[in-house]
């Protein structure tokens, strides 16, 4: 059977049992609040699939996803008040015109947050490390001081009267898309090159892997899937606030992907639905939940950093750039190549073992 | 001109306060390449231990002794002076809450720092995000989540300067407070032996512990260091302002990272430069422009500073190596 036969087999078959859960959950045969939990942890799904393709596997820490979410999200809901609803009604009204206008609404807000993406990407992805971590940190602060004070969208007081769209058939249809968009470029050519930027840039560049232009694509994909995990978010409670794009939700999808483990898909997943149901689980302790949740972070670092289910080689990675700095830093040739272990400011090992003696 | 004198009297006043916070994060940065992110949250959990502390032996504390709000602490320092006579117990309650803060970044670097200091910096920079998820929802816990509103440590009085300007007595004592506080770090850095171990470390760790240095202490005493002024910073804005609450922090916090990052990440002078140049150009933004684009001014510089001289203004560039 040809490959595309069998890849048209299958996505026809993820439609088929989207629309049969689809089908179960609209006739409400189960707790809405059951459901509404599950479509939230489909949107944490596509959220936290689109950062780790920035984060886990190209190796970039960026930390300001919830600001692409938020130009995703406003700019599709702009579209769906003014244009969107017209649209629908153009189409007759029905299904099929809900259909048109939420795909042409979904791809304007992942267009534009892909395009917001190659803005910020193509400067700051020329920084490391944590210089990059901090600046797309400021560039999702700044994105939410706009749109605090962009008034056609309701300014600070949030932006209502989005249509209510709450589709189990179409937040899935996303994420399934998210993960199979991800899952694609990671095991392609783009997604070679894109993990040996993160196990080591300089060598990468060395082999002919134009490590900016790798970047800023991944960078700019990354975007976009959060634009449309944010489409979904403006789209679900009909109702958009800039408070709830500011960084937390950046951390939250952060801390997602480092449960699940850097650089790991059904990871991500995993950790999107653990982290979405966890705090409904807690509601009893609601104000030491997020007491919790640090606590839990801080000691997942300490005694598995690479998260549960990670490889270590996104770490390894940051690792290796450590210990360059730590050379560089350091003095010269003296410190450098011939006892790496001593030169290294953080040693695999604990220091003081076998190099020193 | 003299509303430009006020603005600008208001921005160092503010600039102060970001150079104290900003010298915790430049020397953690110095000396573990970490970008400490808790430390805006240490300078929070100073202004409300300034808060226990000034109820506890400030005005209430004296009534219980039976003397008036000065204070049985401040009139037995200061007899008859000049000075406002209270300020002797804001000095008091600034540096019980250093002390306090000190041992809490002690405790931090040793519970959560120490242990992921052999993974990578990531895994810490990770760490320290949690660390300020911590202390801010803690916080909210153990404080409260509504504001609180500090009570008045001596006398504001307007301070006429000549037409028009006008500066508080608050403000000239949070500057004062802030300029001896940063020589005395500087005498610290500069001057003693620790100081010297503290130079050697964030100039190469590996190399200071063959000479013998004792490399966990000095970290552990930059931490307390840079919680200590990151605690006075915050009994000083809580001078200044008096409203705290539990996610007052995070802002400030990041905003003093920019100014370290602005001065040039690891050099102290230039964590006080940059903390100066972000308290005037964001009070000059509010005074000129809009005060809702306050919080992007510091992001906006952050971003130019990183795009044309990520080494910051003081800082040297190192070449990196292969």
């Amino acid at each position: 059977m040809p490959r595309y036969l069998r890849n048209l087999i299958i996505a026809l078959l993820v439609i088929a049992v989207l629309l049969g859960l689809d089908f179960v959950f609209q006739g409400r045969m189960l707790n809405p609040y059951f459901v509404r939990i599950l479509m939230l942890s489909g949107i944490a799904i596509t959220l936290a699939v689109s950062l780790n393709l920035i984060n886990g596997f190209t190796g970039q820490f960026s930390i300001g996803h919830a600001g692409f979410m938020a130009v995703g999200a406003y700019s599709s809901a702009y579209f769906s008040v003014n244009y969107g609803v017209n649209l629908a009604n153009a189409l007759g009204g029905g299904k099929l015109g809900w259909v048109v206008a939420l795909t042409v609404a979904t791809l304007i807000g992942a267009a534009f947050a892909g395009l917001a993406g190659l803005a910020v990407g193509i400067p700051s992805l020329r920084l490391r490390g944590d210089y990059l971590a901090i600046v797309t940190l400021g560039f999702g602060q700044i994105i939410v001081v706009f749109l605090n004070n962009i008034e056609s969208v309701g300014g600070a007081r949030g932006y209502s009267g989005i249509p209510i769209v709450k589709s189990f058939f179409w937040i899935f249809l996303i994420a399934v898309l998210t993960i199979v968009i991800v899952y694609n470029i990671v095991n392609s050519a783009f997604g070679r090159a894109l993990i040996s930027i993160r196990d080591d840039e300089l060598a990468a560049e060395a082999m002919g892997v134009n490590t900016t232009r790798y970047k800023v694509m991944a960078f700019v994909i990354s975007s976009a899937l959060a634009g449309a995990g944010g489409v979904l978010l403006a789209h679900f409670d009909g109702y958009l606030n800039p408070k709830s794009f500011e960084f937390i939700k950046s951390f939250e999808i952060l801390i997602m992907i480092i449960l699940g483990g850097l650089g790991s898909i059904v990871g991500s997943v995993l950790g999107a639905i653990v982290l979405t149901v966890l705090p409904e689980a807690l509601r009893g302790f609601a104000e030491y939940r997020m007491v919790i949740y640090s606590l839990l972070l801080i000691i997942l670092m300490i005694t598995r950093p690479q998260g549960l289910l990670g490889s270590a080689a996104p770490l390894k990675a940051w690792r290796k750039r450590a210990k360059r700095m730590a050379e560089s830093a350091g003095g010269g040739p003296a410190a450098a190549p011939t006892n790496p272990s001593t030169a290294a400011t953080q040693p695999d090992r604990p220091v003081g073992g076998e190099n020193l003696q | 001109m003299s509303t430009f004198l006020q603005q600008l009297i208001n921005g160092i006043s503010l600039g102060a306060i970001y150079s104290l916070i900003a010298l915790g994060y430049t020397m953690v940065y110095g000396v573990l390449k970490l970008i400490n992110f808790a430390h805006g949250d240490v300078y929070m959990v100073g202004a409300f231990m300034g808060f226990y502390l000034a109820n506890g032996i400030g005005a209430r504390g004296a009534q219980a002794l039976g003397m008036g709000a000065d204070g049985v602490v401040a009139r037995g320092l200061l007899g008859g002076g000049t000075l406002e006579p209270s300020l002797i117990t804001a000095l008091v309650v600034m540096l019980l809450a250093m002390a306090i803060c000190a041992a809490i970044g002690v405790i931090i670097e040793r519970l959560a720092y120490r242990p992921v200091r052999k993974y990578s910096r990531l895994t810490a920079l990770i760490t320290a995000i949690g660390v300020s998820l911590l202390l801010e929802n803690g916080g909210q816990v153990v404080f409260g989540a509504e504001p609180k509103f500090f009570p008045e440590l001596f006398t504001k009085r307007n301070i006429q300067l000549f037409e028009g300007a006008s500066i508080n007595s608050a403000d000239v004592i949070v500057l004062a407070i802030a300029i001896v506080l940063m020589i005395a770090l500087q005498l610290i850095v500069y001057r003693t032996k620790t100081g010297r171990a503290m130079r050697a470390v964030s100039f190469n760790l590996q190399s200071a512990k063959l000479m013998g240095i004792n490399t966990d202490r000095i970290i552990a005493f930059t931490f307390a260091l840079g919680s200590a002024l990151a605690a006075a910073a915050g009994v000083l804005v809580a001078i200044r302002i008096p409203r705290i609450d539990p996610l007052m922090g995070i802002l400030v916090g990041l905003k003093a990272f920019v100014a370290a990052v602005l001065g040039g990440i690891g050099n102290i002078p230039g964590a006080m430069l940059g903390g100066l140049l972000i308290g005037i150009t964001e009070t000059m933004v509010v005074g000129y422009l809009s005060p809702t684009y306050k919080d992007a001014v510091a992001f906006a510089i952050l971003i130019l500073i990183l795009l044309f001289r990520p080494s910051g203004l003081l800082g040297t560039v190192a070449q990196e190596k292969v």
